[in-house]
């Protein structure tokens, strides 16, 4: 790439799919931008008109708006943690020389290719569930009172399912940064005196702080906007306990056939999604640079 | 302190045995220097000294103590490894720093340490750079500065100069040897370039398939080697082997004849040839001849060396430099020897 000629023909054969990425991405962002500001509701078809930041006022004041809000950041920074320190974890014993070492790494892996809504399910009807779960069986065989997840902990049962989805995720990213490792920096740590402690705080966390940073700015794009696990175990509730933003708008826009209202919220949702990103950026992007 | 002796050492990684039954004596304050061709165990024993691998079986003594199974960082030796193996993290100043911590020295000790071992190597200018931002001589001088701090008993180098360019690498080989001199502590050397061993060491062991092959001084070896891989691996070019007929009376299978006792003559000589390649260095020349019925001879000549390619030469050697072996490949004690 270092001649003029063919920088610009780099830019004229990237220009076809750029140009279909951001038409990809504006028009609906446009359009969700435009219906934000109208009154519009599919229930009474035909008479949509603007109403300015009506449906904003609406979804901002709405008292069910602060809980989402609060709860998607719980579920996104229960799940981060959940993730990171069992991946950590698993990524440590995954490199361990066992025996059928490469079997238990395809073992691991597996629930992420299970659907969101059959590992919900599965942890809802098999696992979970306050009479028939295994969870149940167990509690009721050492003789304590069953809990029931979804009444009493809806969005820490929902925090450990989605857990549960992306922990292979992240020990995966975490194992081939370790296999990266150089052993014989570890071996010069050795020489050096250091234990097994100060080998992992000194040698490994700075050698996985990329990998880390990867798998967080990953990770919370797509758990941003958690739903299916919602819809299939808690459906939001009780309450607003287990609804997140995501989740909300569903009810706004589609429950209540608002499309002003739920585009509005959409709009919110996208403009936090920023936030957020430019927040972990700043934190930890430089972590990936050079 | 720093003598160590190995005792019947073997290693044998699943069933390939590595390391043949060693015995070895290393001197207090000796360089010393493992050669031999790759992959003929020296990293390996070099491991195993270091307390990195296990020793299958024998002893390591270290000090008059047994070490054998004690782990590394109780050996009280240091090793600079072939990568260098810095932390890429940690600025400069932190990797030299990291084995005195971990060691719980005092911050101001830990300080005076730095200060002087950045004297010694000239760190001085790149104390606060992480090692990406070094050059490879120069992250060669921070590993050897993570080494000395510990003023270990012992140093352990793995072919530390086969990273760096050929300048470079005179200019470091120098360095070591004056650092050597400098701190009087053992160092035991590997690596598979002989002229790094000739040039560094007072003793060498040249190593041959896990075992060691001779040990000796770099003149002992050059002048009697007690085998003919000996006496081809150490000296540049390589010495020059013509297979004979045995005799009744005389094992011979082999002479060797290094390169520069090789002449040319007017009179008839031991061999006849033809000029081949010829490499000029200004101060020498290296003369490739084909001697039929022999096979190609090297002959190292003076920097203004008239003879051109094609032409016919007689070829002697001085009786006393030629050197003969058995079949098995043993030194013969010297007899005349009259052509093929
Ligand atoms: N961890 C290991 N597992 C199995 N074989 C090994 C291991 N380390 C070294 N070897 C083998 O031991 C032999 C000697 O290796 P090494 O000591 O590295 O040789 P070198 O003299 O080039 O340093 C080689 O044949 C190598 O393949
Ligand atoms: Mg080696």
């Amino acid at each position: 790439m270092a001649t003029m000629q063919s920088r610009n023909l780099a830019r004229m054969m990237l220009f076809p799919s750029v140009v279909l990425l951001l038409a990809w991405m504006i028009v609906p962002l446009c359009m969700t931008l435009y219906f934000s500001f109208l009154d519009y509701n599919l229930l009474t078809p035909g008479n949509e008109e603007f109403i300015g930041f009506l449906n904003y006022e609406f979804f901002l004041t709405d008292p069910a708006f602060f809980a989402s809000f609060f709860n998607t950041l719980l579920l996104v920074g229960g799940v981060l943690l959940i993730t990171i320190c069992g991946g950590i974890g698993l990524a440590i014993l995954l490199d361990q020389a066992i025996w059928g070492r490469n079997y238990v790494r395809i073992m691991v892996l597996a629930p992420f290719f299970v659907m969101p809504t059959v590992s919900a399910l599965v942890w809802k009807n098999m696992l979970m569930n306050p009479v028939n779960g295994l969870f149940a069986h167990f509690a009721i065989w050492i003789g304590v009172e069953p809990v029931d997840f979804f009444a009493q902990i809806p969005l820490l049962s929902i925090i450990i399912i989605v857990s549960w989805q992306w922990l292979p995720f992240a020990a995966l990213i975490l194992l081939t940064s370790i296999q990266s490792l150089d052993r014989e920096q570890l071996e010069a740590a050795d020489l050096d005196g250091a234990g097994p402690f100060s080998k992992f705080i000194y040698i490994v966390m700075p050698h996985l702080s990329r990998a880390i940073t990867a798998v967080i700015l990953i990770e919370t794009i797509f758990l941003l906007s958690i739903f299916a696990e919602i819809l299939v175990t808690t459906s939001g509730g009780p309450g607003y306990a287990s609804t997140n933003l995501t989740y909300l708008i569903y009810t706004q826009s589609l429950l209540q056939f608002d499309v002003g209202g739920g585009s509005a919220g959409g709009i919110v949702a996208v403009i936090i999604a920023n936030i957020v990103a430019i927040f972990l950026m700043r934190l930890i992007g430089k972590n990936l640079e050079d | 302190m720093g003598s160590i002796t190995l005792k019947q050492v073997t290693k044998t990684f699943g069933d390939v045995n590595v390391i043949k039954p060693i015995d070895l004596q290393i001197h207090d304050g000796e360089f010393i220097v493992f050669v031999g061709p790759s992959g003929c165990g020296k990293s390996t024993l070099l491991r195993m000294i270091a307390g990195l691998e296990d020793t299958t079986s024998g002893n390591i003594d270290i000090d008059g103590k047994d070490a054998t199974n004690t782990p590394p960082a109780k050996r009280g030796l240091a090793m600079v490894f072939q990568s260098y193996a810095l932390y890429p993290h940690m600025s400069v100043r932190n990797n030299i720093a990291f084995p005195l911590k971990r060691a719980k020295v005092p911050p101001a000790e830990i300080e005076a340490k730095i200060a002087s071992a950045a004297k010694i190597l000239n760190l001085g200018d790149y104390l606060d750079r992480k090692p990406g931002q070094l050059s490879g001589g120069q992250r060669q001088r921070v590993a050897i500065g993570r080494a000395i701090v510990r003023q270990p008993s012992a140093f352990l180098f793995d072919e530390p100069l086969s990273n760096l360019d050929a300048s470079l690498r005179v200019n470091m080989r120098l360095e070591i040897s004056e650092l050597h001199k400098t701190l009087d502590t053992t160092m035991i050397y590997v690596t598979h370039d002989q002229v790094e061993a000739m040039t560094m060491a007072d003793r060498i062991a040249v190593f041959n398939a896990g075992v060691i092959e001779q040990v000796g001084t770099p003149l002992e070896l050059y002048q009697t080697p007690v085998n003919r891989f000996v006496a081809g691996f150490i000296g540049s070019p390589k010495m020059n082997f013509i297979e004979v007929e045995p005799v009744d009376g005389n094992p011979t299978s082999c002479v060797g004849v290094r390169p520069e006792h090789l002449k040319v003559t007017q009179d008839k000589g031991l061999w006849t040839g033809k000029v081949g390649v010829i490499e000029h260095l200004g101060s020498e020349t290296f003369l490739h001849i084909h001697v039929d019925g022999v096979g190609p001879l090297t002959l190292k000549a003076d920097g203004d060396c008239p003879l051109k390619y094609g032409d016919n030469v007689n070829l002697t050697a001085p009786q006393n430099k030629i050197m003969h072996f058995d079949a098995a490949g043993k030194t013969l004690p010297p007899t005349p020897f009259s052509g093929n």
